[in-house]
């Protein structure tokens, strides 16, 4: 478990960091969202124990990070942005030495040693220095010192960034796989990958909470949200059908390939009104697809609002 | 296993797998070889002593021991490795000690190795073994004093060649505290107190003494206070620069 209360993070006159509160469960996987500069990183230094907050607190796993700070560093694992490693040393020599500052010993040592060597599939590349080995593998060396000690609880700052989709992949289903009994905290801009592991997102900019919500509350604040889009052969005619659909608040066509997506009316569906309709009229229609709404659109809505205000003030 | 020892293996096996170790010792024996025979005139000196061994080790490290220490942390703090390294659950001392002891173990591993001139004294002659025993301590205290510095600079900067510039110049006017150039002019200014008490501040002197063959108590005491008290400014820089 992890939770904040109103931890701040000053430099001088600038607030990196602005009262942040929040608690994150066991099984839970919190996306930390928000612009570059928003806060993200140090918030998670913070509670990572590498930054002292100027006010305020974290507790991880119940120990609080500043008065018991080795407590609450051996239950958590934590890959610092970047994903930073001693390059001269061989991904082998790597993954021990942490091991070995963990405090894992005898049977064990091996056992969890060879557990994410499996995991992150780094058995090719075990005795390469770090520095020889590509992003994508330096990335996951990184990740398996994190996870080497079988943490309670995980802080994974921009888990998957620099990798190509494939790795992406993998690690989201590595993250996916230890969710059920960790408490995880992942930061991203990417906004997929909220949905691929969160339950949960928490969307920061100027070092404060603007949201706190599943990912489906979140797209549901879209105005794409129930919206249907669609493609016709007959763009016109397909206009006309639609207009006669009373639910339907406005129609726009994406002038690039003359997708037309329907907006409702407020707290109506339209996704069965609109097909009836289109069958009527007999419009042949490529593709027909009820929008979930769009989480870049509630983000850029969400966070620039943010910044309006914050230059206002 | 305790922290500091771990962080200590690590350390200490990371410059045998650069050159910069083999560069460092080999660099060191030919250094101090030569410094000895050309400068020290040791066959001409004509007795069975390290003398003119061991007079040139505080020049030497003025230039190799910044060269070992200005990578300690400064390295860290660019490859973003110290964050990784102090949200490990070892302390903060352990983290500074850790690395400080494997620079020192690796300065003491070059300082055995200059062991075949002390053979070849042994076989010329008849040479007082505790002396040097003595002049080995005062060298090995010196250099981690040398490196105490070292750590602590380099903990105040991301750029090596910065470390490394500024642990040589204080270095050097630590070292010229001690030497006669300064002192007489000091002392012929300022009278024999204040001199004396500059050149209780310098390498120089505490090792010159401890050369001799006198361990005496108090030289070990500043050369370990001044190593204690650099690396404690070490850890209170490191906590310092975290934030920036």
């Amino acid at each position: 478990m992890i939770e904040t209360r109103q931890l701040t993070k000053r430099y001088g006159e600038f607030t990196a960091v602005d009262a942040i509160s929040f608690k994150v469960e066991p099984g839970q996987v919190l996306g930390f969202l928000g612009p570059n500069g928003a806060g993200k990183s140090t918030t998670m230094k913070m509670v990572a124990g590498f930054l002292a907050p100027t006010s305020g607190g974290a507790t991880v796993a119940g120990f609080d990070v500043e008065k018991q700070p080795l407590e609450a560093k051996r239950v958590l694992g934590y890959l610092p942005e970047g994903a930073p490693s001693y390059g001269e040393m061989t991904a082998r020599e790597f993954i021990e030495f942490i091991a070995d500052v963990r405090g894992l010993t005898g049977e064990q040592r091996y056992a969890r040693i060879d557990d994410v060597v499996g995991r992150l599939q780094l058995e090719k590349v075990l005795e390469q220095p770090i520095d020889t080995l590509s992003k994508g593998f330096k990335r996951r060396v990184g990740l398996a010192g994190a996870i080497v000690h079988d943490p309670k609880v995980l802080i994974l700052d921009e888990p998957t960034d620099g990798l190509d989709p494939n790795q992406k992949h993998e690690v989201r289903t590595l993250i996916n796989s230890m969710a059920r009994d960790k408490t995880i905290v992942i930061s991203t801009h990417l906004l997929e990958e909220v949905h691929a592991v969160c339950t949960r997102a928490i969307i920061i900019a100027g070092g404060r909470i603007l949201a706190d919500a599943t990912p489906s509350e979140l797209e549901a604040r879209s105005r794409y949200h129930q919206a249907v889009s669609l493609t016709a052969t007959d763009l016109q005619q397909a206009k006309d059908a639609l207009a006669r659909v009373a639910d339907i608040a406005s129609i726009e066509v994406d002038p690039q390939d003359n997708r037309i997506t329907a907006f409702p009316k407020p707290g109506r569906s339209i996704f069965v009104a609109v097909g009836d309709a289109l069958k009527a009229q007999n419009v042949t229609v490529r593709e027909l697809a009820l929008e979930p709404g769009r989480l870049d659109e509630v983000f850029r809505t969400i966070t620039q609002g943010a910044t309006a205000t914050g230059a206002r003030a | 296993m305790n922290g500091t020892l771990t962080i200590f293996k690590r350390e200490l096996r990371s410059y045998f797998s650069t050159p910069v170790a083999y560069v460092f010792i080999v660099i060191f024996l030919l250094l101090s070889g030569a410094f000895t025979f050309y400068l020290g005139n040791f066959y001409e000196r004509g007795q069975a002593d390290l003398q003119a061994f061991f007079t040139f080790h505080p020049w030497l490290y003025l230039f190799l021991v910044p060269a070992v220490s200005m990578r300690l942390w400064a390295e860290e703090r660019k490859s973003g490795t110290i964050e990784l390294l102090l949200t490990l659950p070892v302390t903060m001392w352990q983290a500074v000690a850790g690395k400080f002891l494997a620079a020192w173990a690796f300065i003491a591993i070059a300082l055995v190795l200059t062991f075949p001139i002390w053979l070849t004294v042994n076989y010329l002659g008849d040479p007082d073994n505790g002396v040097i025993f003595a002049s080995y301590l005062g060298s090995l205290l010196m250099a981690g004093a040398f490196l105490a510095i070292g750590s602590c600079l380099s903990a105040a900067t991301r750029n090596q060649v910065v470390a490394f510039i500024l642990t040589v110049v204080i270095c050097f006017l630590l070292l010229l505290a001690g030497y006669p150039l300064v002192l007489d002019a000091i002392r012929a200014v300022a009278g024999q107190g204040v001199a004396d008490a500059f050149a209780g501040l310098s390498f120089l002197t505490h090792f010159a003494s401890i050369s001799k063959g006198v361990i005496d108590l108090r030289d070990l005491v500043y050369f370990l206070l001044t190593i204690a008290a650099w690396l404690y400014a070490t850890a209170v820089v490191i906590d310092m620069k975290k934030a920036a």
